[in-house]
């Protein structure tokens, strides 16, 4: 007894930088608080509650009529093979046009990388439901683009661009540009520049630098862009249901339609959770390469 | 690992950005298979020389040949030439192995080969049994050889390295620069170095080119720099010295009302600058014979663990209002016997050991 006393009494102060210790743990987990309330809130309960919804079949019964539906339907299956073609396609678009964009972006001084940034900041800021609606107008065959060209002459006929998967391309394109753009930039400024200067000592043309250098040390933030371009795409809703004008039809749309035609909640929430499923299957694979990927790049 | 060193000529390179004149009419010839440092302070234009002759930056005018061959128009990736960058650049999405291979890889050298010359280099570096290892893995001292394998493993004729070891702490530092020099010596190529250290400079140089404001200032052995500075700047660059203003009039040198006897005195009269060095005083027990003597109060005595420092304060009426700083060396008998702070000494300094600059 008299050991352990002087134990104790041998680490000065202990207890109480202890409960020191604790005090700072418990504040910081205070500050999640709130957030971790909205979450629940707003999130976990409302998807859990149209996770019920969609075991409700059209006799308020539990069924898995929904589903079966879902599997079993040509329609669906062509809205979903729409949707990842759609989405896809976009993604593609996306890192053709912002891939060189963001790599002459990150060569410039600081000074004009922030000019070009706000160029691409503002259009990211302004509605998306007035930026779709410009393209409609700029579109259609009366639009600006198709008179000026058949004035000019570039093609003799108004082309139809509207209403089908071009317009919902050029639309969805353009919107999700930004979304690529911002990861990958933030992540190509964080390659030293001092990298291209090696391999160029170590005798590698431009070209080559650039593949065996630059572009694997890109991929981190290539794939980090393309994801969230992906999965954006996949639940998109106003510019293809503008810009395609009906024809071109993805999940979210056969979810509002669902919705508001039919009012069947059920088959709504069934689409719901098959889309959530599959973009978690999809995230969870690309996870798994990504995180590859960055092995190399930690430094 | 042996190749034929290439000789650098450097003439009348300027470079400019805007107004300022990051190197001014440089021109030097660096000796084949030689050790030259460029030293100077940071903006001093050493750096912007060393990217001149990397071909990373183009000069405004100006001429670079290896041996013969111009080459101030060649592209870098074309000029077959190592370097050693100041963060190494080592490619974090290769492994050891890959890095040290990635210019035989380029220049096309088979499989085989490529193992062969990559374990050769990090054989070199005394790194051998590491090539697995990811870049992260490696501490700053190995970065370093590794980002030297890489530099020498296509045996170029001409090596740079631009400050290599400022990442390092003094004591790896002090080794590396020693190691550095033998790896030279052993491998015969032309080394141009880059550092504002001047003790490094000293240290591991065959010449050393003193630049400044983007202009040659001097260039010679480390001795010859440091036993006869062309100028105050480099006098105060290089070592540590204490700089007196003193007059010459009629190749007679005056410190305050004092003469002072110098080894080469100046043509001309007017305002010079005595440079003493520090560790070439001494304490004075005699009467002074042939050499100059100082006296004043010891205002500060610093104890630096090799030497003790001591900062006098010149008698105002013989010399003026100057301050001279001592070295003694520790672990002489003399660092018991040194006067306190306030107390008055006298030092000597002899008359071989004192110069004039401008």
């Amino acid at each position: 007894m008299d050991s352990t006393l002087e134990i104790t009494q041998k680490r000065i102060n202990k207890t109480k930088l202890d409960q020191l210790d604790r005090k700072e743990r418990y504040t910081l987990f205070g500050l999640t608080v709130p957030y971790l309330a909205l979450v629940f809130g707003l999130i976990i309960i409302p998807i859990g509650w149209l996770f019920y919804m969609s075991f409700i079949g059209r006799d308020e019964t539990l069924s898995l009529e929904n589903y079966r539906r879902i599997w079993e339907s040509k329609a669906y299956f062509r809205i979903f093979k729409t949707t990842f073609q759609i989405s896809l396609l976009t993604t593609l678009f996306c890192v053709l046009l912002g891939y060189p964009l963001t790599y002459f972006m990150s060569q410039l001084s600081n000074r004009w990388a922030n000019i070009c940034m706000i160029g691409v900041l503002i259009p990211f800021w302004t509605s998306l439901l007035v930026r779709t609606y410009a393209w409609l107008v700029l579109l259609q065959k009366k639009g600006l683009i198709n008179t000026l060209a058949v004035d000019w002459g570039l093609w003799s006929e108004p082309i139809k661009f509207v209403h089908n998967t071009s317009g919902t391309l050029i639309g969805m394109v353009h919107i999700m540009l930004p979304f690529l753009i911002l990861p990958l930039y933030a992540n190509m400024r964080t390659i030293d520049r001092d990298f291209l200067k090696a391999a160029a000592n170590l005798g590698a043309t431009p070209t080559r630098a650039f593949w065996t250098v630059f572009f694997p040390l890109s991929l981190p933030g290539l794939f980090a862009g393309l994801l969230i371009v992906f999965v954006l795409c996949l639940g998109f809703y106003v510019t293809p249901a503008l810009l395609g004008g009906g024809k071109v039809i993805m999940a979210a749309m056969k979810i509002s339609d669902n919705i508001e035609l039919y009012y069947s909640w059920g088959a709504a929430s069934a689409l719901g959770v098959v889309l959530l499923g599959v973009t978690m299957i999809i995230l969870f694979i690309a996870s798994k390469l990504v995180s590859i990927d960055q092995l190399g790049n930690r430094s | 690992m042996k190749s034929d060193a290439l000789n650098i000529s450097i003439k009348d390179v300027t470079k400019k950005y805007g107004d300022f004149f990051a190197l001014k009419d440089v021109s030097l010839e660096v000796k084949s298979g030689e050790f030259l440092t460029l030293l100077g302070p940071s903006g001093s234009g050493k750096t912007t020389l060393l990217m001149v002759l990397a071909g990373f930056t183009r000069p405004d005018y100006g001429s670079v040949k290896f041996g013969i061959e111009e080459v101030v128009l060649k592209p870098p990736h074309l000029r077959d030439i190592g370097m050693v960058f100041q963060n190494y650049a080592l490619f974090p999405h290769m492994n050891v192995e890959q890095n040290v291979g990635y210019p035989q890889k380029l220049r096309g050298v088979s499989k085989e080969k490529i193992k062969e010359t990559v374990n050769d280099a990090l054989e070199t570096v005394k790194l051998d049994g590491l090539g697995r290892r990811g870049v992260a893995e490696l501490s700053g001292g190995q970065r370093q050889r590794v980002a030297l394998a890489r530099a020498i493993v296509f045996q170029p004729k001409i090596l740079l390295m631009d400050e290599p070891l400022s990442a390092l702490d003094k004591k790896l530092r002090e080794e590396m620069q020693i190691e550095l020099r033998q790896l030279h010596d052993s491998l015969n190529m032309t080394t141009v170095y880059v550092t504002h250290d001047q003790k490094e400079a000293l240290t591991m140089s065959d010449r050393v080119a003193v630049i400044n404001e983007g202009g040659l200032m001097q260039l010679d052995t480390p001795s010859a720099i440091y036993k006869k500075p062309n100028n105050a700047f480099i006098a105060d660059f290089i070592g540590e010295s204490s700089l007196l203003s003193v007059k010459v009039s009629k190749k007679n040198v005056y410190l305050g009302n004092t003469k002072i006897f110098v080894e080469h005195s100046v043509e001309e009269d007017g305002e010079f600058l005595l440079v003493v060095r520090p560790e070439k005083l001494f304490l004075m027990q005699d009467n002074p014979t042939d050499c100059n003597t100082f006296s004043g109060i010891i205002v500060e005595s610093i104890y630096q663990g090799e030497s003790q420092l001591l900062i006098i304060k010149l008698d105002p009426e013989s010399y003026g209002d100057q301050m001279l700083r001592m070295r003694v060396p520790n672990g002489t008998a003399s660092l018991q016997e040194l006067p306190s702070i306030g107390s008055k000494v006298t030092v000597g300094l002899k008359k071989f050991d004192s110069f004039l600059v401008e």
